[in-house]
């Protein structure tokens, strides 16, 4: 086991050096630059533009950038913002548990409506629920966010009134941020109703951010699953005279759940992918928010930090659904 | 979590109907983007000057309310001598600092916080003017600033005297502009002394009608009712700002009753809204102009002649019904029709592709094709420029005039439109700064802007216009400045640097129990007027 998790380890590094040229490269590949940007119509003077361009090191060759990058990296300095001038990892820091909240949400909706669907349409294969469960999924894993995000807030925030439009928590609630999640915080604050309206904030955005991922998990358990219900041991567990709850509990579920989790795993890419837009339907303040505005403002330190950052965290995901598995699977454990 | 926020937290939970629902009037403004900062100096959106210079600070003198007049502010009166060189002001007395946990003021508004407040801007050596690294002042520097003015000075506690380099009568309207906002020097000391400067960006202490209480990050700006301020006090008790980016969204959460009052309604939802029983909209014509520049130092379109016949050939009308939606008016001047010095007697071009063509033939202009820039994203005077671009391509076709729409990156696009010999007319625009028409004609159109660094897109030089422009500038006489601006008006219309598009129409949609709000012409969004009906 902890040769496995070493050999994981190992493949991080150039991985995440990878990433850190990616992340540089990819702001300034970009046409565009900040200074004139931050000028906008008025125009800039060649003299002033060099000033501020010097001022934010873009005067410096690309190479030193990266380099100046990579060195204030190693020392855990992920630059200032060029807009609001603050640190990249305060900023960082104060807009991430939004994001997670979000996201561990959508992926519980995701996965506990997923999986047993799934299940569910494979044990009942060409059945009408396993057609309009498939056809479903296939709507679903190709909607588009955006639209979809704003149909169901006229839908339940506009016209049946059931939900709030936007925002984490009605502003009537006003208490500390401890921990960043909502759903905590409004526990911890003791104020009557307030963990109510934070849930309440949370369904709509959770239902849009998990739509995708709760295609993919359905489709994808449907058919491991048919693939196990075909394997001898199933057939033997079901000639024995076996409940069929038993055989596909036990035996058939077990074993098909090994590629669900690597999708549930890889789903973290498409979720940080979702919450851009749907941070940015429900004026979520989420670090997807963010990196859009940083984007389009050219803020270079905060899309190159920022973007390290995300990429860091989906590589610590995927290690810990390797893990998992090797958890569910000793076979991987020990190959 | 910092003690100051906590027990503010604590008092506005109270405040805001935790405790006494019925007592505090909350008034939400689903604004639609986050302030950068709080200090109003360094930054140059309007967003992030309704969140911290209009709410928190005061200026020396202020926009009256709805116009873009001046009248005192922190200043109660002033003189100006009589070669326009030396401002002095008379400042306010008895004009109480706000306070905050880390901050209890010991003295008034003074002297000594004007000068800081100019002081720290345009002195590189002041240990304020970096207190967050890599801070600038734009606007200061934009507005020509460090160059107009020679000192500050203290004549004594309640009298600042601000010396300029030169005369210039757009000054007071100038310093009514949100960067020069008055900041506390004592604020400023006590930070200094704890070491903790970068909060004079965080936790803002102004002489404003509000009180900053707390910022979550893209999410909630909170402010308090400041029970000390020196003019009339706020009808309402709290001001909550509710980050809203989507425009639809923002409609849907003022529908819901979430917010009070939303900026920039989406132009296709307008009629919607007007229709709604619940909701009502205030509109004004905007503070803009959109225009297409074109290059005239560049054959043929050197010659004013064939300029003119181009204008002629476009359906400008067609342009405001069908990218404005009708949010607009046609556009004759470079300035718009709210503006002091607005030349109403100039006719403008005819809309006859028969005599422009007719023209062009005169002028020996045969197969003519051009290139018309189309800038890629939305802005208050241009809705939608690629599509304003095909109109014109259109209407250029039936004069003969084959037109190619080209498109950049927006900063690739404002730096490529200013590049000497640009090949091509370009669709550009501006909103006023503060409503002095310098703040147009010089920055736009003076020979001084057609250089590298300049906003003359047209890299049009006249000099009797530019005389015009300098010897206004010089005066401080209104009425001898706006027969000057509209004498150079005359010389626009006759030369036809650009083709004058448009002017946008701006909407403010809220709930039908707000009072009082005031449009602003700048563009500005201020609350200490509104109230709402239980």
């Amino acid at each position: 086991m902890f040769r496995f998790l070493l050999g994981k380890l190992l493949y991080l590094v150039p991985t995440f050096l990878g990433i850190t040229i990616i992340a540089f490269s990819f702001v300034r590949v970009l046409p565009g630059d900040p200074v004139l940007l931050m000028a906008g119509e008025r125009g800039i003077t060649p003299e002033r533009h060099a000033e501020l361009s010097a001022q934010l090191g873009f005067d410096k060759p690309v190479w030193a950038q990266y380099f100046d990058f990579l060195g204030r990296l190693m020392q855990g300095d992920f630059g200032n913002s060029i807009v609001t001038k603050k640190p990249v990892l305060a900023e960082f820091l104060t807009l991430f548990p939004a994001t997670v909240e979000l996201g561990l949400v959508a992926i519980l909706i995701a996965t506990l409506v997923g999986v047993p669907v799934g299940v569910l349409a494979a044990i009942k294969r060409g059945s009408w629920f396993d057609q309009i469960s498939m056809t479903g999924a296939l709507v679903g894993f190709s909607m588009p966010i955006f639209w979809w995000g704003l149909l169901l807030i006229i839908f339940f925030s506009g016209i049946l009134q059931w939900t709030p439009v936007s925002g984490r928590i009605s502003l009537l609630y006003f208490f500390p941020q401890v921990t960043g999640f909502m759903l905590i915080d409004s526990l911890l604050s003791g104020q009557k109703g307030a963990f109510l309206s934070a849930a309440q904030h949370l369904i709509l955005p959770a239902v849009v951010l998990a739509t995708i991922p709760l295609a993919v998990i359905a489709r994808q358990t449907r058919s491991a699953m048919l693939e196990v219900m075909g394997e001898d041991y199933v057939r033997t567990a079901k000639a024995k005279g076996m409940p069929t709850r038993r055989v596909v509990g036990v035996h058939a579920l077990r074993n098909a759940m090994i590629p669900v989790i690597t999708t549930i795993g890889l789903q973290i890419g498409v979720l940080m992918a979702g919450a851009i837009l749907t941070e940015t339907i429900f004026s979520w303040p989420g670090i997807g928010k963010w990196m859009i505005d940083s984007i389009s403002r050219r803020d270079y330190p905060v899309v190159q930090s920022g973007l390290l950052l995300i990429a860091a965290l989906v590589m610590v995901v995927n290690l810990l659904v390797d893990l998992t598995y090797g958890l569910i699977n000793p076979r991987i454990r020990h190959k | 979590m910092n003690i100051l926020t906590r027990s503010l937290i604590a008092a506005s939970a109270i405040a805001l109907g935790a405790a006494v629902p019925a007592m505090a009037k909350t008034f939400v403004y689903c604004s639609e983007a986050s302030p950068e900062g709080f200090d109003p100096a360094p930054y140059t959106s309007g967003t992030t000057f309704d969140a911290s210079a209009h709410p928190v600070f005061n200026r020396l003198v202020e926009f009256k309310k709805g116009t873009t007049e001046i009248e005192p502010g922190l200043a109660e009166s002033w003189e100006i001598s009589a070669d326009g060189l030396e401002y002095t002001f008379h400042l306010r007395k008895g004009v109480k600092w706000q306070s905050n946990e880390k901050f209890t003021p010991t003295r008034d508004f003074n002297a000594d916080d004007v000068i800081f407040s100019f002081d720290r801007q345009g002195n590189k050596d002041n240990p304020w003017h970096q207190y967050i690294a890599g801070i600038t002042y734009e606007y200061y520097t934009s507005m020509e600033m460090p160059s107009l003015i020679k000192e500050v000075v203290k004549v004594d506690d309640n009298t600042v005297k601000i010396v300029l380099t030169r005369p210039e009568a757009p000054f007071l309207a100038d310093i009514a502009m949100s960067f020069a906002s008055i900041v506390s020097k004592e604020f400023a000391d006590a930070l200094e002394k704890a070491g903790t400067k970068e909060d004079f960006n965080n936790l803002p202490i102004g002489t404003g009608p509000f009180k900053f209480v707390a910022y979550q990050k893209d999410a909630v700006i909170r402010y308090q009712k400041n029970p000390d301020y020196w003019g009339e006090a706020p009808k309402i008790d709290d001001l909550v700002f509710a980050i809203t980016p989507d425009a639809a969204v923002r409609l849907q959460k003022l529908k819901a009753g979430e917010c009070h009052l939303m900026p920039y309604p989406a132009p296709a939802d307008v009629a919607a809204i007007k229709a709604d029983n619940n909701l009502k909209v205030d509109e004004q014509a905007g503070l803009n102009v959109a225009y297409l520049a074109y290059n005239t130092t560049v054959a043929p379109f050197d010659n004013p002649k064939v300029r003119k016949a181009l204008n002629m050939a476009m359906n400008k009308q067609a342009i405001i019904d069908a990218v404005f939606q009708g949010a607009g008016q046609v556009a004759k001047n470079p300035i718009p029709p709210t503006m002091w010095s607005y030349n109403d007697a100039i006719q403008d071009d005819p809309y006859d592709p028969e005599a422009a063509k007719k023209m062009l033939e005169e002028e020996g202009v045969k197969d003519l094709s051009m290139k018309v820039w189309a800038m890629p994203v939305q802005r208050p005077y241009m809705p939608n420029a690629r599509r304003t671009a095909e109109l014109i391509q259109e209407d250029f076709a039936k004069v003969g005039v084959k037109v190619e729409i080209v498109s950049y990156e927006w900063g690739e696009y404002l730096k490529k439109s200013m590049e000497a010999g640009r090949d091509g007319a370009v669709i550009l625009g501006w909103t006023g700064d503060n409503g002095d028409p310098d703040n147009f004609l010089s920055v736009l159109l003076s020979c001084a802007a057609a250089g590298e660094g300049g906003a003359n897109r047209a890299f049009w030089c006249n000099k009797d216009f530019s005389d015009l422009l300098a010897k206004a500038k010089q005066s401080s006489d209104v009425a001898e400045r706006t027969k000057l601006y509209e004498e150079a008006q005359v010389i626009f219309k006759d030369q036809a640097p650009w083709a004058t598009l448009g002017h946008s129409t701006q909407y403010v949609p809220m709930s039908n129990k707000v009072s009082g709000f005031v449009m602003s012409p700048l563009g500005d969004f201020t609350f200490e007027t509104v109230d709402i009906a239980e």
